[in-house]
This record gives C-alpha cells, structure tokens and sequence, in this order.
C-alpha cells in the first residue's frame, strides 16, 4: 500500500516535465502510434476549441487523508498545496458574474482545507444551479471534526459525488487503501440515512468507477447496475448515479504503468478505442479548471500537467469569459483517456 | 518471423485475417460481434462463458483477451476462476466418459 507520493518520494514522475516527456516519445514518437494531435487533425477536429463554460472545477489543494495508487492529483497527506482564502475570494468573484451553472469542488480531500466550509457558504449564498463537492467518503469518518460533514452538505444542498472502484471490499482497498471500504460503506450509510442518493431525493448522491489496473472502463449503464445490485444487497445502499472514469496516464497512474509493465499495451488500447464523437463532449469543451494557487487550466488533469492556459489570461484574478472563449485547448497523448470508447469526463461516459 | 509460435501482439493484429479474404472475414467478425451482444444471456455471462472455453480450448489470445474483459465488466476473480473449473470439469469429464467405452471395450474382449 502506498504511504507517500510521487513527490515525497522525489519520484521522477513527479514533474509534470517528465511525463509529459514519457507521453510525448516512446511509442508515439515517429513511425509509432499516432499523436492525439494527428487524431484530431484527421477528425477535423483541430484545433480543440472550448463551448461556453458552463463547470467552474475547483481544486483547493492536493493534500489528501488517502493516498491512492490511481492518483492522477498524486494526493496525499504530505502534500501541502493548499488554496488560500484570497484566491477562494476571486473565485467566488467570477461566480457571481459568470454564466457558470455547475461549482465542482476536487482536491486532494477538498474538506481538508481549513477554509472549506467558509467556502462553501459563501458560495451556496451566491447560488449555482448544481453544487458538487468530490468527497472521498473515508474523509467524514477520518476525524471528529469531519463527522458533522454529512450534515453539512446536506445544509448546503451540495451534491455529493464519490470514488467506489468496486462493490467488493479487497478490490477498493487495493486501489485506494487498507480498510478504505469499509470506511466507505459507513460513510454511504450515513449519507442515505439523512436522504442522500435516495430514490426521488433531491440530495444527489453519485459515485465514480475508475478502474482498478490496466484496462478500460466497460458499458457504465451495465456497471451501474451491478453496483447497484451489489451496494444494495449486501449493504443496503442507494445512490444515483454511477460516473465510469477512464484512468489516464498521468502521475501515479502512469508510475504504475510504467512499473507494471503495462504502459505501452495500455496506450495502444487508448488510440485503439479513439472515438471522434466523443471528443464532441469531452469537459475540457465546457469546464475551467482552477488550481490551488488560481492559476487555470483547460481541465484537472492538464492542471497536473502544469499546461496552464497561455496569456492573455492565465489566473483566476484575470477572468474574462469572453477572452476565455477564444481560447485552444492544450492537448498531449493523455487526452486519449477522454476520448476512448464512450469517453470519459467528470461526469462520466460522454456519448 | 517470430521465433515462437504465439505472439501476444499478434492479438492486436487479429483484423487482419480480412485482408486475406475480405468476405469470410468480415462475415466472422460480424457474427462474432452480434454473439456477444446482451440478448437472451447478458454480455457479462457470455464473457465468463468465453473465458472458461478459452481455456478449454487453450488459447492464449483469448486468455488474455476475456481475462481483460472480465476485469473491464467488473467480474472479480472468484468468477472468473470458477468459469474455468467449469470448462476444466467439463474437459476432464468429456476425457473420463471415454472411460466407459474403454471399459465395454475391455468387456467385450475379455472372457
């Protein structure tokens, strides 16, 4: 089980540099498989450019009570990358005079910032259509001061939304950690008794299916239903919707490609499954995403690559949805994660 | 040319049959397709039923092709691993019903 991340561990991968070095030879290099460029030019779909925004992504930190093998954040509780109070302020700027309908709060565990419930206040009383905290479940039962977090959200009207790699306890923990599950279940539980993911219930509550190694996410309907099946059985849960997330290869997903042997295989199936109707719906078309530090990016995972959006406006504090409109969406071969099969967002399967 | 008989990217190559005969081939490939489509047995069963004969007929591609299947639906390994004692009864037991005729066979010859 993994204790530290990429960059305690002072890991090469670390640096977004690098990988994106790994991503950009290898196998893609001349005569190999083709770029995610070359694969969008022969869609006529290049270059990338966004539809208006709709998702405001906020990450406020990296720092993280779990330490997951799958991390493309590479989270964890030695990371300090924490967003201050100033910069919750900016964003709090922008949603007031933004046509953004969706708030999306990631991390890292987003509750473990100091300033996440003033956050969250203040934007409830701004008012967005749907208000999504991404919450790791475990973080509720971690520490007496996370226990009222149910209630919270529930206060808030937030619509949770969690990771749940399996119905089963030692494919979960193998992936996100020793005894992460059974945490889970208690947290799912306490959420469904408040009315979170209940049948009609206006308390939304969905959960998120990355795979658990080297391969792609199946048909999500089908998986819903088997998690479904499965939650309820043996637990009694209920949520609504469950969001098949392909893992891409960047950070601690990609270590582990690279250290399992599974890299090169891994990339094939991705260009492979390339599905141009999917690029059509991918999130970077219609999300913003803001990092700890305010700096923007075309979605979390070009956060994690450090391809911050290019002048005129590259920070929070500069928004211009206008300006931002004009903007190309930066691209490497780890885009292939959103475009394969049925593609793969925040959401979920995008066709 | 490989030194071995089986290649596991070979596998990646298997559409290729077509360009040999392009009728026969995608003919094969469409009726491979409409078999594992949800019908009257859901996608799920029909990979596990795919595993245990790909076992049963011993091929590595398929091995590997409906282990990564089984793992894409979500199918856990106690599934997967009783799939194949399910092929495997069925083969050993197709090899000892032979024991029968071995067994008349002996009868009949002997006084």
């Amino acid at each position: 089980m993994l204790k530290k991340s990429l960059k305690q561990r002072q890991s090469p991968l670390s640096s977004p540099e690098h990988q994106l070095n790994v991503l950009a030879n290898g196998i893609f290099k001349k005569g190999g498989l083709p770029s995610f460029k070359t694969n969008l030019e022969k869609s006529n779909l290049f270059p990338l450019k966004p539809n208006p925004i709709e998702i405001l992504q906020i990450n406020l930190g990296y720092m993280c009570n779990q330490v997951c093998a799958h991390c493309h954040v590479d989270a964890g509780p030695d990371r300090k990358e924490i967003m201050s109070k100033e910069t919750m302020q900016l964003c709090l700027e922008v949603l007031k005079k933004s046509n953004v309908t969706t708030l999306d709060l990631t991390g890292g565990a987003p509750e473990m910032n100091p300033n996440f419930r003033w956050f969250v206040e203040q934007a409830h009383k701004i008012g967005v259509q749907d208000f999504i905290v991404r919450s790791n479940l475990t973080i509720i039962m971690a520490n007496k001061k996370y226990h009222d977090l149910s209630e919270f959200f529930k206060n808030h009207n937030i619509h949770v939304i969690s990771s749940m790699p399996h119905w089963t306890k030692g494919k979960t923990d193998k992936q996100r950690g020793d005894g992460v599950f059974n945490l889970s279940i208690e947290s799912l539980k306490k959420l469904n008794k408040i009315g979170y993911g209940l049948k009609n219930s206006n308390l939304k509550l969905d959960l998120v299916y990355n795979p658990s190694g080297a391969f792609l996410p199946t048909n999500q309907n089908s998986l819903e239903l088997d998690f479904k099946k499965a939650l309820y059985d043996d637990f009694g849960i209920e949520f609504h919707s469950l969001f098949a997330i392909t893992n891409l290869p960047i950070s601690r997903f990609l270590d582990y490609l690279i250290a399992s042997e599974n890299y090169e295989d891994y990339m094939y199936a991705l260009v492979e499954a390339f599905n141009p109707k999917a690029v059509d719906n991918v999130m970077c078309k219609n999300t913003l995403s803001v990092g700890w530090d305010g700096y923007l990016y075309d979605c979390d995972f070009n956060q994690m690559l450090n391809l911050k959006l290019k002048d005129p406006i590259a920070h929070i504090k500069d928004f211009n949805e206008t300006v931002l409109q004009k903007r190309t969406i930066q691209i490497s071969q780890h885009c292939y994660g959103c475009t394969a099969g049925a593609g793969s967002s925040c959401q979920g399967a995008v066709v | 040319m490989s030194k071995t008989y089986y290649d596991p990217a070979d596998l990646k190559k298997f559409g290729k049959i077509t360009e040999w005969n392009e009728e026969l081939g995608t003919k094969f490939f469409d009726y491979y397709g409409k078999v594992f489509e949800e019908g009257a047995l859901t996608s799920r069963e029909k990979s596990l039923i795919a595993l245990a004969v790909a076992h049963v007929v011993k091929c590595p591609y398929c091995i590997d092709a409906y282990t990564k299947d089984g793992l894409e639906r979500g199918i856990t390994k106690e599934e997967m691993m009783e799939a194949v004692h399910a092929g495997a009864a069925i083969e050993s037991g197709a090899t000892l019903v032979h024991g029968v005729q071995m067994m008349n066979k002996y009868d009949k010859l002997s006084m």
